[in-house]
């Protein structure tokens, strides 16, 4: 048997494509094969309702790396990010809050809540500004092999060292704090306000099953910040096109670059003989050889399902069994006929173009995970929602809207168990809309459309295992050397010719691109390929 | 979105040029006609009228009012007699500058405070254990700034306070067609001037009062690019260009003791203690590391190098706000410092600059090179390091009545 590929990757996720772009770029010849007819896995926008693209999971991008932008020339082909100029806050009793990139009118904005608020704000961006430094020395390279000793591990070890003793020991005393505190209270060291400390906690719990005052969650904060090195806001953006359209620059430089790419092409199982990877075998039967196999799965289904239990070794096994997925949240797309007005601020003004909160406060989100906790989803959910249409008006007919809700908690695990999602879903799907409602009162009369994904659905359509969004919850012991499991981190598994660039892989989920290029970098210079 | 100012119908209806900017979240006038030079001569020479609103505004109240700010301020406060003002910076624990401002006595326990960046938050970390009231009134009061040597006679016209006895650094409270204005002899030019500060509802009588008998005194409302020449030419600093808030700086060295930025004059450390004092002490003992100064640029040697490129001198008449490195006058490689604003003074007729300069090149006299750009070529000219107060009228500190008790 020929082996016509130096490498097959299993899944079009932007990580894959961009895995695959970069091998292909240095001459090799790659396959990628995707499940589904659409490539983006979960960045990917999709005509679900005629006339309306939605960006059908994630929704927004800030955390992509611009080297690879650079690197695989995506602006040519057609890598555009639009950033958002504001972060709303509408409130239950009519008042609400904007944060623009205008610190001036920031401050006139928070100050109507806290004064000292207001003029903390800057201390506190300049402060997360020199976190963000941190992200040239974790996310830009793969996390050091603390087991080994080679020399140039040792490197890597002493870079990232480095870059925190950079920080100096003010900001490094705070570090540890970002590490070990809870979003919750990390804030609590700044600000006063709860219409401000609520709707900025989130980000320490977006696709992670824990609560704002849960430890441990001011890293994800971090994590949220790091792409954002030029101010709070500016580096949030829509991507043209819908977050798809990230998926499909990556999918057109890699195929630039002679890398071949096939849809509908789920892929049954990985090949393996004497412990070695040799190709896939696809669900239509057919088998496929390559020198390597590159999976883009997380890593729950590329070692349960992708190898099976019988090629893992005990220690693997109870590792991989016990990587924490735990999905907990959905998404609600709608398609409507008008803009939405919000009765806080009437109008589809400037407010609104950018991220709006659904976070009323601390306890309203305390809440929200309580239910969560046992078991439901929250009758009062934290809502992110976004009116793409509003900056990209290509994505829907002339003067209608699609409004873009990611919501949490929805866990996986509901009591009634997590196969009976499907039965819930139209439920959850009111749940949404209906606390919409409370601050948009004209909203059910415009909808025209809605597509309600629950954990279980994002399992089923992307295959992320829990409906964990990040393939993976991005709690520290889960991340760096430890992610996916410390014995095979750098992009390696426990099977020999098989490697994994997917999110649940070193730095993490979001739409980054970090694991797709640092897996193919790993690859070539390790001469694995 | 900036803001408008109270006095936006008035600025801008004269503002013909079109040309504004953002100041602390507000519109501000860069300059009402195209070139700013008559504004700049109104200064000199009869008297500008300028928006100054968007200072933040803070008034202090209490018995220990004066202890609470002698506390965060680095000249001791409780000595200030009711009446006078007070040229002030404040510091960090470390001593490094949080921001410069005045701070004006009205009563025994009443203090009107200004800043250039919001310092409400950073005054009310030290409010415990003082009986003060702080309120932040920025956006109750607005403020103008009459400039000039007629602006006295003008302000004769307006009100009843008594302005001949009124000395430099001084305020008082006046009357004007009814309603009330502080007065305090105060200003960023360098020349004789005054300050207004009302409360909004009567900012436009005041503007009006004021521009109606200006007509015989040659007034001109007057904007940010005029006021930028006149205050480089009276040597006075602004922050975010010739220093950097310490709560702000993304770097330690960008940060800068008050002995640094020219205002050592200003600080008491012999006193009970405030912020920064004993960084102070010690940076005293130990001597700083910077200074800043002023540069006489050669005029000669500029002149030329235009010269040899079949140029006739010309520079803008604009102030400059970018950074240009300074080397010593032996060895063009070694960096004494670094320039940080500028201007063609035209009442000096120099080319004058305020820079950044390590503190063994400060003495009065020093020869340093200065940086030029000359039709797209570097060069450099020798500048010679003089007192920052470049141009210091008489008339700015004159006192006609001035009272011998
Ligand atoms: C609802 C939701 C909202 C999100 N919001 C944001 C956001 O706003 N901003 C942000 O930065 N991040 C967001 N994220 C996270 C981000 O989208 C992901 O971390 C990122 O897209 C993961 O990319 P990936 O390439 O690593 O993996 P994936 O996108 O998971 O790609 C895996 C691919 O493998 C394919 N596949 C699965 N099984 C097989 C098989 N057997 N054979 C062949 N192919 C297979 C899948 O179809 C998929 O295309 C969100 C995620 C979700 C789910």
């Amino acid at each position: 048997m020929s082996k016509k590929y130096d490498a097959i990757i299993i899944g079009g996720g932007h990580n894959g494509l961009i895995c695959a772009a970069y091998l292909a770029k240095a001459g090799r010849k790659v396959l990628v094969l995707e499940k589904r007819h659409v490539l983006g896995g979960a960045a990917v926008s999709e005509e679900v309702y005629p006339g309306f693209t939605f960006s059908v999971a994630s929704y927004v991008v800030s955390l992509f790396r611009p080297h690879i932008i650079r690197e695989l020339e995506l602006a040519k082909h057609g890598y555009e990010v639009i950033p958002m100029d504001c972060s709303f806050l509408p409130l239950p009793d009519g008042d609400s809050l904007a944060r623009w990139a205008d610190p001036h009118r920031s401050r006139r904005e928070i100050a109507r809540f806290s004064k000292k608020d207001s003029e903390v704000y800057p201390e506190f961006s300049r402060v997360m500004t020199h976190m963000g430094k941190l992200a040239k020395a974790v996310i830009d390279h793969p996390a050091p092999n603390i087991n080994s000793i080679h020399p140039k591990e040792i490197a890597n070890l002493l870079r990232l060292g480095k870059a925190f003793k950079d920080l100096g020991p003010d900001l490094l005393n705070l570090n540890i704090k970002l590490v070990t505190m809870s979003a919750l209270d990390f804030l609590d060291l700044w600000f006063e306000s709860d219409v401000l400390k609520a709707p900025m906690s989130v980000s320490g719990i977006i696709g992670t099953f824990q609560g704002i005052r849960s430890p441990g969650t001011a890293y994800v904060l971090l994590h949220h910040y790091m792409g954002q090195l030029d101010g709070v806001f500016r580096s949030w953006g829509f991507s043209k096109g819908g977050t798809g359209g990230v998926s499909m620059a990556c999918a057109r430089s890699a195929m630039s670059y002679g890398a071949e790419i096939r849809t509908e092409a789920p892929v049954k199982q990985v090949l393996i003989k004497n412990g070695e990877a040799t190709g896939v075998v696809l669900e239509n039967g057919d088998e496929l050889y390559a020198k390597t196999v590159i999976s883009n799965l997380d890593p729950n289904r590329t070692y349960l399902k992708m190898v099976g239990e019988s090629h893992l070794e005990p220690d693997v096994l109870k590792d991989i069994k016990r990587f924490k997925l735990r999905g907990s949240s959905g998404k609600v797309n709608l398609a409507l006929d008008s803009v939405p007005e919000f009765s806080c601020r009437p109008g589809d003004g400037d407010h609104i173009r950018g991220d709006i909160a659904i976070a009323p406060g601390i306890d309203y989100l305390e809440r929200a995970y309580d239910q969560a906790k046992y078991g439901e989803f929250s009758t009062r959910p934290y809502i992110n929602a976004v009116i793409p249409t509003l900056t990209d008006p290509s994505l829907a007919p002339p003067g209608k809207h699609i409004m873009s809700c990611f919501v949490q908690y929805a866990p996986y695990h509901i009591k009634q168990g997590a196969e009976n999602w499907p039965k819930y879903r139209e439920a959850f799907g009111d749940t949404v809309v209906d606390t919409l409602a409370e601050y948009i009162p004209g909203l059910k009369d415009k909808i025209l459309f809605r597509q309600v994904l629950t954990p279980w659905d994002l399992e089923q359509t992307m295959g992320l295992t829990e409906g964990n969004i990040f393939q993976g919850e991005l709690s520290l012991e889960q991340l760096l050397f430890q992610r996916p499991v410390a014995k095979y981190s750098g992009y390696k598994t426990s099977i020999s010719k098989l490697w994994m660039c997917g999110s649940g892989t070193h730095p993490g989920g979001g739409i980054m691109g970090a694991s797709g290029e640092l897996c193919a970098k790993t690859m070539l210079t390790s001469r694995a390929i | 979105m900036p803001l408008p100012t109270p006095f936006f119908p008035r600025t801008s209806a004269l503002c013909h040029s079109m040309k504004w900017k953002e100041w602390a979240g507000y519109y501000a006038v860069c300059s009402y006609e195209t070139l700013h030079d008559t504004e700049y001569y109104a200064f000199r020479n009869s008297a500008g009228l300028l928006d100054v609103s968007p200072l933040y505004k803070y008034r202090v109240t209490g018995p220990d009012a004066a202890a609470f700010l002698s506390r965060i301020m680095v000249r001791n406060i409780e000595k200030l007699a009711i009446g006078r003002v007070s040229y002030c910076c404040w510091c960090d624990d470390h001593g490094k500058v949080v921001d410069d401002g005045t701070v004006m006595r009205r009563g025994e326990q009443e203090f009107f405070v200004t800043s250039a960046d919001p310092c409400y938050s950073w005054f009310s970390r030290f409010l415990r254990g003082y009986k003060v009231e702080l309120s932040d009134i920025s956006d109750q009061v607005a403020g103008l700034a009459l400039q000039g040597p007629t602006s006295r006679d003008i302000l004769k016209q307006v009100c009843d306070a008594d302005l001949d006895g009124l000395k430099y650094f001084a305020t008082c409270k006046a009357r004007v067609n009814g309603f009330e204005v502080y007065i305090s002899r105060t200003g960023y030019t360098g020349d004789l001037g005054y300050e207004l500060w009302v409360d909004h509802e009567h900012a436009l009588k005041l503007w009006d009062a004021i521009m109606a008998a200006g007509k015989n005194y040659d007034i001109r409302p007057a904007g940010l690019d005029a006021l930028d020449v006149t205050r480089v030419e009276a040597g006075l600093i602004l922050k975010d260009v010739d220093y950097f808030n310490a709560l702000h700086a993304l770097i330690d060295d960008r940060k800068s003791s008050p002995y640094e930025i020219s205002l050592g004059w200003t600080v008491d450390l012999d006193r009970a203690p405030f912020n920064g004092q004993a960084a102070l002490q010690a940076e005293k003992e130990e001597g700083s590391k910077w200074a800043i100064v002023g540069l006489d640029i050669d005029w000669p040697q500029l002149e030329e190098l235009y010269y040899k490129r079949g140029l006739p001198p010309v520079l803008s008449n604009h102030a400059w706000r970018s950074s240009i490195p300074i080397y010593t006058a032996k060895d063009k490689r070694i960096q004494a410092g670094y320039a940080t604003s500028g201007t063609w003074s035209p009442i000096l007729k120099k080319n004058i600059a305020l820079a950044t300069v390590q503190k063994k090149y400060d003495k009065i006299g020093t020869e340093l090179q200065f940086e030029v750009t000359v039709e797209h070529v570097r060069h450099t000219v020798s500048a010679i390091v003089s007192k920052t107060q470049f141009y210091n009228p008489e008339r700015k500190t004159f006192t006609p009545k001035s009272s011998k008790s």
